[in-house]
């Protein structure tokens, strides 16, 4: 549609401020000089110091990093296993898990949360990082297994054949062919795992008992109680890792094609 | 681990690789499918005196949700995420159909551009319009200086704010299986339609749209299961009366403690996003593959 072509810039445009507008402006206000107001003090770095200060803002980021490197670890494996044992079940099979598995996908996250809540209150299991970390592990086993599926769907069964027939028993087929093949697709899940799990704010909420607070958890409580610079600058800084962690996870898929 | 090359017929019985799926399963079956059997037993179950659950089976919670306040909360849930779908399907179509039609070569940067919000932290990406929002934000700051109003307005906690803060955080999952759909919709149908003097109304709503009908219901079943179900956006963009279904969901378990009543309208909500669901596969699914992404 040439003709209507202006139009359509002017909204994608508008689309465009929309989405970034209000990212640019947490940014920029990170390095505002003001304490309370809105207004412009010049920029300053203070509050990134301050930061560095928190003794409680550091705890909840070691919980953070170690939870989200825990539960990548148990669901890359658990996920790319899953993966690979699909591969030769019959169709219908594969089909019902593939189903099965969308569901963690599309439930309403606060709901995820209650039920895990509910799990580990019937078990008497008492809520704090492992029940984190066991929860974590359910919404990104989904995750990692739709995404090297994916890849070895991908992958020419000619590779694999022929290694087969030059004698390779089934542990170095996998090993020599199917696992350096399927290389960029793990560390893709293992980059959008690590992600989701450090971003997660409502399985955390219910499943943390009061010493496993997180950096979502830590934001949200420094949202709720009035905001302050601080969480401005935290809050930069959290856009720039995610952003960087996705960036090279799309570089990992692209190269793999 | 295949345990047989892959030209042999895959369905030979015992399967000896498939077992790798086993530990996965398991833990889905034990950490996702239990839990979720337990908050619909304790749906039919009813509260005890200091907020336990006792197991007699009644279907009181149920009933219980026809009471006014909670069929407003409810009622208004499936407002807030409809009109964040609409405005996301306005929004969305002419941003996915500029992407389309871009040169080949900038639009997995313009789908890059459109996604990596999506992938930031959302408690932040919220936190960001409460400070465009607030009294002293800069929409207000804007709209004082160009002597649009005289006022500040309010904006923060309200409706407005939480439907803001939905379409914000959802836009991306309608631009995708937009841009798949108008993609697909071969250029020349549109030359064509202006060669036999259609009217611009009459291309979008007999070619475009018709064409583009899968892609169209994709994208509004995947921005309204996330919004429906949302927590907290309406937590902190909305004020004490625009509460939704998640907030309810929260507010029935963690400070009432009447945990059959919040799992009574959890299965609520898991209706209502399984009925979107099943729209879904059987008009969308076509323009956009398998429902991916949270």
């Amino acid at each position: 549609m040439r003709r209507g072509s202006t139009g359509l810039s002017l909204v994608s445009g508008l689309a465009m401020l929309f989405l970034y507008g209000p990212i640019l402006v947490l940014v920029l206000y990170s390095f505002n000089a003001a304490h309370l107001s809105m207004a412009w003090r010049g920029t300053t770095l203070k509050w990134y110091a301050a930061l560095w200060h928190d003794e409680a803002l550091l705890a909840a980021t070691a919980n953070s990093l170690l939870i989200a490197v825990v539960s990548t670890i148990g669901a890359t494996l658990l996920g790319g296993l899953m993966a690979l044992g699909m591969e030769h079940m019959p169709l219908r099979r594969q089909q019902l898990i593939e189903g099965g598995l969308v569901l963690p996908l599309v439930i309403p996250e606060v709901m995820m949360g209650v039920a895990l809540m509910l799990l580990f209150v019937m078990l008497k299991m008492p809520l704090g990082l492992t029940t984190v970390i066991l929860g974590h592990i359910v919404f990104n086993i989904p995750l990692v297994t739709i995404m090297i599926r994916t890849r070895l769907r991908k992958l020419d069964p000619a590779l694999r054949e022929a290694a087969a027939d030059l004698g390779a028993d089934s542990w170095q087929v996998f090993r020599y062919v199917t696992l350096p093949l399927l290389r960029p697709a793990i560390w893709g899940a293992v980059l959008v795992a690590f992600t989701v799990s450090l971003d997660d704010f409502l399985v955390t909420f219910f499943t943390a008992g009061p010493g496993a607070t997180t950096l979502p958890l830590k934001v949200y409580s420094m949202i709720k109680s009035g905001v302050t610079p601080e969480i401005n600058a935290l809050s930069a800084l959290l856009l720039v890792v995610s952003m960087a962690c996705v960036a090279v996870s799309l570089q990992l898929q692209r190269r793999e094609v | 681990m295949p345990s047989r090359v892959p030209s042999s017929p895959p369905t030979k019985s015992p399967c000896r690789s498939c077992w790798l799926a086993a530990p996965g399963l398991l833990w889905m079956s034990l950490f996702f499918l239990v839990p979720l059997a337990l908050v619909f037993a304790i749906s039919f179950a009813s509260r005890g005196t200091y907020g336990g659950i006792v197991w007699e089976f009644t279907s009181a919670n149920y009933l219980d949700l026809w009471h006014p306040l909670y069929g407003k909360i409810l009622g208004q849930s499936l407002w807030y995420a409809s009109l964040t779908t609409a405005i996301c399907l306005v929004l969305g179509f002419p941003l996915a159909y500029t992407i389309a039609r871009s040169p080949a070569r900038w639009q997995p940067l313009l789908l890059l551009l459109v996604m990596l919000p999506f992938w930031t932290n959302f408690l932040v990406r919220t936190y960001a319009w409460m400070i465009v929002l607030r009294q002293d934000g800069l929409v207000n700051g804007l709209l004082l200086a160009l002597g649009i109003v005289d006022a500040p307005l309010e904006l923060l906690y309200t409706p407005t704010a939480v439907v803001i803060g939905l379409v914000y955080g959802y836009l991306p999952f309608m631009v995708l299986p937009l841009y798949v759909a108008v993609e697909r919709l071969d250029p020349l149908l549109v030359e064509a339609a202006w060669d036999l003097y259609a009217s611009r109304w009459a291309i979008l709503t007999r070619v475009v749209v018709p064409l583009t009908m899968p892609g169209i219901v994709g994208g509004c079943v995947l921005v309204f299961i996330p919004s429906i179900g949302s927590f907290i956006t309406p937590d902190l963009l909305g004020g004490a009366r625009s509460m939704m279904i998640g907030n309810l969901i929260q507010h029935e378990y963690l400070v009432v403690r009447d945990w059959p009543l919040g799992s009574a309208v959890s299965f609520v909500l898991m209706g209502i996003v399984m009925a979107a669901v099943a729209l879904y596969y059987r008009h969308g699914a076509r323009a956009s593959g398998p429902l991916e992404g949270r």
